[in-house]
């Protein structure tokens, strides 16, 4: 990568492989400190045995990466980070068969931590399924794909 | 423990998560390690770390309700994951505690570990509505 990161193929990258791939996980959209990502409507992600509400799990999944995506778009670059601390909020179960979009901005970036927030929305952004706070750090040294 | 063996969600069954085993009356959650459940090469997801870590939550709940011979709709209000290691692609076991058991809702802590019990790979923080069945 080169001081110019470019989103939408840094998200080729990350979100083709491993759970994130796994989840089908999809590039949205971004901007100059945010990232959106979808993740698609799937059967078998299903929470409760009795209802057809997706679970909580892959929307944690999604908020991260999309988390990880915005601090990379304001940084600028494709540094290994790591998830302190996430909380989700949610708001309503999902509705059925809608993809889940998951939209985060970083607010802040100081030299060792990132803090983001975010809303996750089923087609309607100002009617949420969940609100997200999370706090990443840097690891200076530490290539993504190495450890 | 009158409990059965639960019976766990769609989503936890196809990310590879099972029933370990029981101790001190609580179940106690694996998961494999394999390629779904990785982020950086070699290590988990925090995504798939945190659907450990609920899934544990929510069968100790189920099974404390059952026990308590109560019936109820688990609604989530919301999560809060601590992680402070990286779990390597391997097993990762998770047990929680439910710290309250109220009429209308539920507080739960969990914790996962790897090789050394004592120093988790990262803990959760759970608030879980209990609803009347409909």
């Amino acid at each position: 990568m080169t001081s110019q990161f470019d989103p939408e193929q840094a998200a080729q990258f990350v979100l083709n492989v491993g759970h994130s791939g796994w989840l089908g996980m999809q590039y949205r959209a971004s901007g100059e400190d945010w990232a959106e990502l979808t993740l698609p409507w799937r059967e078998d992600l299903i929470g409760e045995s009795e209802r057809p509400v997706l679970a909580s799990g892959p929307i944690v999944s999604l908020m991260d990466m999309a988390s990880g995506l915005a601090i990379w778009t304001r940084m600028g670059t494709f540094q290994a980070i790591a998830t302190l601390d996430l909380r989700v909020d949610y708001q309503r179960p999902a509705r059925e068969r809608h993809d889940v979009i998951g939209r985060a901005e970083c607010y802040r970036l100081t030299r060792s931590a990132a803090f983001v927030r975010g809303v996750a929305h089923d087609g309607d952004p100002d009617d949420p399924v969940a609100h997200t706070a999370g706090v990443f750090m840097a690891l200076p040294g530490v290539s993504r794909d190495g450890k | 423990m009158a409990s059965k063996h639960p019976e766990l969600p769609p989503y936890a069954r196809s990310l590879g998560i099972g029933l370990d085993s029981m101790e001190d009356g609580l179940p106690v959650l694996r998961a494999g390690g394999d390629n779904i459940t990785e982020g950086r090469p070699g290590f988990y997801h925090g995504g798939a770390i945190s659907g450990l870590l609920e899934t544990a939550g929510y069968t100790a709940l189920r099974m404390a309700l059952a026990d308590a011979g109560r019936t109820a709709r688990l609604k989530p209000i919301n999560i809060t994951v601590q992680f402070l290691a990286p779990a390597k692609a391997a097993p990762l076991w998770a047990k929680a505690r439910i710290t309250k058991l109220g009429r209308r809702n539920a507080n739960i802590e969990v914790e996962c570990w790897q090789d050394e019990r004592s120093r988790p790979r990262a803990t959760a923080v759970m608030n879980v509505l209990l609803a009347a069945e409909d």
